[in-house]
């Protein structure tokens, strides 16, 4: 029936001039970050970690390559086998795995490492919208929900086992996925609700106040509504439930490992330690707002030298755009990044089948999450986390999973009009 | 159903934007408090450089020592010059001196210091001291410069520089960065890993001024530096100073060692140059001139030169001609002077007449009976064979290759195999008539005076050798020098074949080198002329003494001084007095040789 797989006009050129846009940048970048005035070593140097990351650059458009070449269905009829390979080897990695800092997080064969974890994410992805695509499935009844969490949370759980919470927590960004496909709303309304509640509370020193406010909710909400006894019930009921829950928190934070509780206090003050755990949130905030409007200069940076940043090259690259150039570079990078999840949206509701659309919102999922979640980190808006800033950190398996994981969409999105609609 | 939920989303995700870019709007562009915090916060790594290691003579007299010194260093960004004219009287600068270096810095970078002025004394220093709180920008850093007491041994202990590119390419330990020290030569370069210690780094707070406000993390990060090891040395201070006062003005080199241990007393390249010249701000300078002055004085002559062994090599071949028991203490030749010339001495002469006479013509009969021993029918083949068995024989001396001194850039010098002539005139095409001239160490053969020494050092030995070296010690622990210098050398011949040629040797001196004879001490010697094609011949002397305990073994080579007897010889008999008694008291013997006029 068809000619041929690859149709280079159907290629959705928008997305992947942008996919390179950040990938240059993010290059120049990390050679901004190991570069040292006093040792000059030139961009291209394999000793370093700009020369490095050329090649996993040069590796990840040989996997571009590939991707584009194969047939559009493949990625469909692997999805479940791909998914269950990437548990098998997440199961592996806590027993084959090289540990590094108590975590176990890569597996492989010498120097060449790859991390399941997040190579994982793109085959979960397939394997909910495969598991998702029936016209029958439907996220508004509880058994469907149940079983879409079940999918998305085996390999959740075995991320935390490794452990890696970061990367677990990518994961419930596919709750982005389960909006667009009809997971009711009050599921949301209750996550923001929560996670205000937890942050005011964690945030306010005196939970006194926080009770009082919600106390004075509650009574607000009795005295301005009908006034039967079921409601007054029920108000009350949540209303002790939050305070329960408000008090209840320092208590869950206290028994977290010392490293999380210092990363979520850093971020409600990051004075309290400025050269201890607050040290990456100051000395980032302080890069960056030394960036001014246009910048330090390219190289030009004092704040990003010498390492002092831990993962000044992976998750915390965005401190030495923000220090070089500024808060011009950062919103050039910003809007990059809002211009091509805007793009992804677009290619995803021009789907003919539901397969494809419910991979391609896995995939804005995912970019928006690491990308929302990794700048809000690095100017303090948001606990330490470690995730990379898609296409824009350093290393291999970032590179290459975020490139899949892009890639197989605008593979689908060209081979659309191969495709029978199956959107009923 | 889900119409409204993509916008939803969408609206989302440029809520997320405006959020972030809104924050860094604020920490950017509104809150300059971060600036300030930027500057007053930064981090300063500062590199501690270790104290290199001093290096002593083999008496425990300091011969390199490093002196404090101080570099006047600028930060463009900071830098306020205020009262031009003022600032250049306070500095002692010329405006053009002061647009040049910070154009250059700021060319380097804007926010961090470069030089300004580099290299300002103990002095200098403590009157800017005072002035430099007026200008921001501008502070003193503090490295050190070798210095050397006495003027000598330059090309022994050699000089540190700036590491150059090639340098940096190839420390594949990445230890070194630009701008970094390291020996360059002699032993600042043999030994750079001992000598240099370990780089320490410091990590500090400073504010926009540069003034220190503590250690970064309480020090967490940082590393001490390492303090590099002293070494001493095998070269005696005194003989070393004695030697380059007879060498000065001249053009050669002496090498003495003690042949019990392979160690060098002295080593001594002229002309030379004041070692203190090539350290400091003048390195460069002194350096260019130096490099292109056209006596050399930077080449290495010890073991970078190379000569024609000369007369020297004939006792070798005495020796090697007992060993293959070719030759007798009886065997005797006629000084036959049609095969080659000769001077007037009583023939025929046996071996021992042939070394104290030198007679060329029966060194050229003996040597072909070294070399043709009928092994083979065919002229070519026997003497193809018979010379490569002979090489395998010199080259135990130490001859033909690099001995393998402390030093780097040590020339090997050249015995001919079979494969040279070959190449020359064609396999099978040669003879003993083409290669005889070996036989009296002339034609194709090269050695350097760093040879010839050991090769006295072999006969003072009767047959074993140390590989000549220049430290005794690092750390005081003699165990750390290489091994190779720690290990015996055997020659291949008899001690017992040594007897008759020390006393040939000694009688020698009666013959060729009467003002090299001491009353007191029996010298043991050789002269020899290395014939220079571009003038006057090389005076060329080795020798040991005293003879029958040897302490001292010396080659002596002075360019175009003609005999050996004269020059050398003079001079090596003086070195042995100077040693083994600690003062010279032949007046008219040193005052002939400072005055260098051998050619009459």
């Amino acid at each position: 029936m068809r000619e041929s797989d690859i149709n280079i006009n159907r290629v959705d050129w928008i997305t992947v001039m942008i996919y390179f846009t950040l990938v240059i940048i993010g290059w120049f970048n990390i050679y901004a970050a190991v570069y040292d005035g006093q040792a000059e070593k030139s961009i291209f140097d394999f000793s370093i970690n700009s020369g490095k990351q050329l090649v996993w650059i040069g590796t990840a458009i040989a996997i571009i390559i590939v991707v584009m070449a194969a047939d559009y269905r493949l990625y469909e009829n692997l999805s479940i086998y791909l998914y269950l390979t990437f548990l098998v080897l997440l199961v592996l990695t806590p027993f084959v795995g090289k540990e590094v800092n108590g975590q176990v997080l890569s597996i492989g064969v010498g120097s060449f490492r790859i991390q399941p974890g997040e190579f994982a994410k793109f085959a979960t992805a397939l394997a909910l919208a495969k598991f998702m695509e029936r016209p029958t499935f439907d996220l508004s009844k509880r058994s469907y929900q149940l079983k879409a969490f079940g999918v998305l949370m085996l390999p959740v759980i075995l991320i935390l086992l490794q452990p890696d919470t970061g990367t677990a927590m990518v994961y419930f960004s596919l709750l982005i996925m389960f909006y667009r496909e009809g997971l009711p709303q009050y599921y949301y309304v209750l996550a923001f609700g929560g996670i205000a509640v937890t942050l005011l509370a964690l945030g306010i020193e005196n939970n006194l106040y926080l009770s009082g406010a919600i106390i004075a909710i509650v009574i607000l909400l009795i005295v301005l509504g009908k006034k039967s006894w079921q409601r007054i019930l029920a108000f009350s009921l949540i209303g002790v439930g939050v305070i329960i829950y408000i008090y209840s928190i320092d208590f869950v934070v206290s028994k977290l490992p010392e490293h999380q509780q210092n990363r979520i206090m850093v971020l409600f003050n990051p004075d309290l330690d400025p050269l201890g755990v607050g040290w990456n949130v100051t000395q980032s905030k302080i890069a960056i707002g030394s960036g001014g409007l246009a910048g330090k200069g390219y190289l030009q940076g004092t704040q990003t030298k010498f390492d002092f940043v831990p993962e000044q090259h992976t998750d915390f690259i965005f401190c030495t755009l923000g220090e070089e150039f500024g808060w011009l570079g950062s919103f050039v990078v910003i809007s990059l990044f809002v211009a091509l999840l805007y793009r992804l949206i677009i290619m995803a509701e021009r789907q003919k089948t539901r397969f494809t659309r419910i991979y391609g919102y896995c995939v804005i999922s995912i970019i928006l999450f690491h990308f929302m979640i990794n700048i809000a980190m690095t100017i303090g808006l948001f606990p330490v986390v470690g995730i990379p800033l898609p296409f824009f950190s350093y290393g291999g398996s970032s590179l290459w999973s975020f490139t899949i994981l892009l890639f197989i969409f605008i593979k689908m999105d060209s081979s659309r009009a191969m495709q029978l609609g199956r959107l009923g | 159903m889900n119409d409204q939920r993509p916008v939803a989303i969408i609206i989302f995700i440029f809520l997320i934007g405006l959020v972030l870019l809104t924050k860094l709007f604020m920490i950017q562009v509104m809150d300059d408090s971060f600036m300030k915090k930027a500057e007053r916060n930064a981090i300063q790594r500062v590199v501690d450089h270790p104290y290199r290691g001093l290096v002593y003579d083999r008496n425990g007299k300091l011969l390199v020592y490093n002196n404090p010194i101080f570099d006047l260093m600028l930060v463009p960004k900071e830098f306020e010059v205020g009262d031009t004219t003022r600032f250049l009287e306070l500095f002692k600068i010329s405006k053009e001196e002061l647009i040049e270096a910070y154009e250059a810095a700021r060319k380097y970078s804007y926010v961090k210091p470069s030089p300004l002025i580099k290299q300002i004394s103990t002095t200098e220093f403590a009157r800017m001291q005072d002035y430099l709180i007026d200008y921001p920008g501008l502070f003193i850093m503090t490295r050190s410069v070798r210095s050397y007491p006495l003027p000598i041994a330059a090309h022994a202990l050699g000089y540190i520089g700036e590491i150059n590119a090639r340098q940096l390419e190839r420390d594949t330990t990445n230890y070194y960065v630009q701008g970094d020290y390291t020996g360059l030569s002699g032993i600042e370069r043999f030994y750079e890993d001992d000598l240099r210690g370990r780089k320490g780094v410091k990590y500090k707070m400073v504010n926009v001024r540069g003034v220190d406000k503590g250690p970064f993390k309480d020090g967490e990060y940082d590393t001490a530096s390492v303090a590099g090891k002293n070494i001493t040395s095998t070269i005696d201070m005194e003989l070393q100073r004695y030697g380059e006062m007879l060498m000065a003005g001249k053009k050669g080199s002496v090498v003495a060692i003690e042949p019990k241990t392979g160690e060098i007393l002295a080593m001594i390249s002229a002309p030379f140059y004041d070692p203190n010249d090539l350290t400091g701000s003048e390195f460069s300078k002194t350096y260019r001139s130096l490099n292109s002055d056209e006596s050399k004085p930077l080449f290495n002559r010890p073991i970078m030169a190379t000569y024609p062994p000369g007369s020297i090599f004939k006792v070798v071949q005495s020796l090697i001609g007992l060993q293959e028991g070719v030759l007798t203490p009886e065997t005797t030749f006629a000084c036959n002077k049609s095969l080659v010339a000769c001077h007037n001495h009583p023939s025929p002469v046996n071996l021992f007449g042939a070394i104290r006479n030198s007679c060329n013509p029966y060194y050229h009969q003996a040597f072909r009976q070294i070399i043709n021993r009928e092994v083979s029918s065919n002229t070519y083949k026997d003497t193809e064979i018979g010379l490569n068995a002979w090489r395998e024989n010199v080259l135990k001396f130490g001859l033909g290759g690099r001995l393998g001194v402390d030093m780097p850039n040590e020339k090997g010098g050249d015995v001919p195999s079979s494969k040279y002539y070959d190449r020359f005139y064609g396999e099978g095409r040669w003879k003993y008539s083409t290669i005889y001239s070996l036989s009296i160490g002339q034609g194709e053969m090269l050695v350097t005076p760093l040879q010839m020494a050991n090769l006295a050092a072999i006969f003072a030995n009767k047959g074993y050798y140390y590989t000549p070296h220049l430290v005794k010690s690092i750390d005081g622990d003699a165990n750390q020098i290489p091994e190779k210098y720690r290990i015996k050398n055997e020659v291949g011949v008899e001690a017992r074949h040594f007897d008759m040629i020390q006393d040939a040797m000694a009688e020698a001196l009666y013959g060729t080198a009467t003002r090299a004879i001491m009353k007191d001490i029996t010298i043991a010697g050789k002269t020899g002329t290395a014939q220079n094609p571009h003038g006057e011949d090389h005076s060329v002397f080795v020798a040991f003494a005293p003879k029958e305990d040897p302490k001292i073994a010396i080659a002596v080579y002075v360019e175009n001084a003609g005999w050996g007897g004269r020059a050398a010889a003079s001079t090596a008999s003086l070195m042995i007095e100077k040693y083994i008694k600690g003062e010279v008291l032949r007046k008219e013997l040193q005052d002939y040789v400072l005055a260098g006029n051998f050619i009459y």
